[in-house]
């Protein structure tokens, strides 16, 4: 599928394989997720979810396997697929000297947004995340939290159909990891928004969340909460995800 | 790719590196200062014990700290670049290289971009670096200051792509004082920014041959001659080779399907 028509699946992984030299870092990765599902990517430091979402991004090409954005073949199709896709990283990327308005419109300019619209959208995603007094501070000011925040702003600008995220809770302290797992549930739920988030922190999973457990490199669960719990013999996603990385059991 | 889109996209990379400039005073005093240092304090010692002979573009003889200043502003472009790179290294530690890398654009159009972006501001330095030089006595002919532009343009965008090559390659942060002793400085020395070739072809035929064979000397001559009005077509034809091959190398390096980006080992996660 290359021709964009499909958008019952937001992000189609099929058959994805990708190693550094000899070192194997994914294999056989395949998974979906549709509009307005979240979906977390849950794995240990070192699974490969960072590997994957730099694929997903394509700042790695793979030859092996394939990946769509609602339908459009992200190799054949590298623009159409990123211009669909809003990201989060895991490393801060905000320009600290910039402030946030101006950090804000350097990336409306990049998805090629003129400047009345991108000043509307700032307005619109930063008001969302009660960060709209905020914009013209410089970045280096703002705490941790809030840079996140102006983040998934930021993601959000070019109006995405999905949203990458990869730990974005990294780091910060657990009210302001609640509001903002929160958050994008919301985006999902009321949006529609296809949300693919990575992390190793269980508490994040709401029991209506996909789940998909990446460890060495390969896909170990893919299904509901509840789903994945029973087929691993475990009572919560906690149990499962011990069970299939060898954690704590 | 559309050419509305395209344009905001320079545009706002331009606003960026500008806005950066201007907010980053450490590094636009730092940029000045350096070549400063050498015009005023290294000329002062330097120049007795080295004459330089009437050799083109000049008409008669020249001091020293003249014959120095295409050198310094080459070093100011050199430094600017190394700085870009160094920012690339930096921004792509720290992310925000990746900001730009996944955005609905090509990657060849995203890096020239960046490339330009640098360059306006190793122009601005320039500029400033010869108002300051002028305010010490140091001038050019007046029509020189603006035939030197578009020499600034084509040396500067040599070097930035130069250093945005050399970004691909380094891993860490730290290999970047290892690119400072093993790059920078022969490039510095290994050229005509400080001496003429002639006179390194006295001490060794090895040594002049290599000065001769480096794009920065070819850079400092193109805007040496410049200054004064003059086209120096050797100096261009070289410079604009050494340019397309460097960005066609630095291109092929970031593509992600075939470059270095992805050799070089994963990130954690």
């Amino acid at each position: 599928m290359n021709a964009g028509t499909d958008n019952a699946v937001a992000l189609e992984v099929v058959d994805l394989a990708f190693s550094y030299g000899a070192k194997p870092a994914l294999e056989d990765v395949s998974f979906a997720v549709s509009p307005g599902e979240f979906k977390v990517l849950l794995g240990p430091n070192g699974a490969g979810k960072t590997t994957l979402f730099s694929l997903i991004t394509r700042l790695y090409d793979s030859r092996q396997g394939r990946i769509t954005v609602e339908g459009w073949d992200l190799r054949g199709h590298t623009r159409r697929a990123l211009a669909n896709m809003g990201v989060v990283f895991q490393l801060p990327t905000l320009d600290l000297d910039l402030s946030v308005r101006q950090n804000l419109l350097y990336h409306a300019a990049l998805h090629g947004m003129d400047r009345a619209r991108a000043l509307e959208r700032i307005e619109v995603e930063l008001g969302r995340l009660g960060m709209a007094e905020r914009k013209h501070e410089k970045t280096r000011r703002l705490n941790g939290g809030h840079r996140r925040r102006v983040e998934i702003a930021r993601a959000l600008l070019h109006e995405p159909h999905l949203l990458l995220l990869d730990e974005p809770t990294v780091g910060l302290d657990v009210p302001t990891r609640r509001d903002i797992v929160e958050h994008v549930h919301r985006l999902a739920r009321d949006d529609g928004i296809a949300v693919l988030w990575a992390t190793h922190l269980i508490d994040e999973i709401s029991d209506d969340d996909s789940v998909i457990v990446l460890h060495e490199g390969r896909i170990r669960a893919d299904g509901g909460v509840a789903e994945v719990s029973a087929a691993a013999g475990a009572s919560d996603v906690g149990g499962a995800f011990d069970r299939l990385t060898g954690g704590p059991s | 790719m559309t050419a509305v889109h395209a344009w905001r996209c320079l545009v706002g990379v331009l606003i960026r590196e500008a806005l950066r400039f201007v907010q980053q005073r450490e590094r636009f005093v730092a940029a000045l200062v350096r070549p400063l240092v050498w015009l005023i304090i290294f000329t002062a010692g330097f120049r007795a014990a080295l004459g330089v002979s009437i050799i083109e573009p000049y008409q008669t003889y020249i001091p020293y700290e003249v014959y120095i200043v295409p050198g310094l502003i080459g070093m100011v472009q050199l430094f600017n670049g190394m700085q870009s790179s160094l920012s690339m290294v930096y921004d792509r530690e720290m992310g925000s290289m990746r900001t730009l890398l996944v955005s609905p654009l090509p990657r060849w159009y995203l890096l020239i971009c960046k490339l330009l972006a640098g360059t306006l501001v190793s122009v601005l330095q320039v500029y400033t670096f010869l108002l300051i030089a002028g305010l010490f006595g140091i001038t050019m002919p007046a029509s020189g200051y603006f035939w030197v532009l578009p020499a600034l343009v084509v040396c500067g965008l040599m070097l930035g792509v130069f250093a945005m090559l050399l970004s691909s390659v380094i891993k860490q942060l730290e290999n970047f004082a290892g690119i400072m002793n093993f790059v920078i400085f022969p490039m510095f020395f290994l050229s005509s920014a400080l001496y003429p070739l002639w006179k390194m072809r006295e001490s060794s035929d090895l040594l002049y041959r290599i000065s001769a064979a480096n794009p920065f000397t070819h850079g400092v001559e193109l805007i040496r001659f410049a200054l004064y009005g003059r086209f120096n077509g050797d100096a261009a034809i070289f410079t604009v080779a050494a340019l397309a091959v460097f960005l066609a190398l630095a291109i092929y390096a970031y593509d992600p399907a075939r470059g270095m980006m992805s050799r070089k080992g994963g990130p954690g996660g």
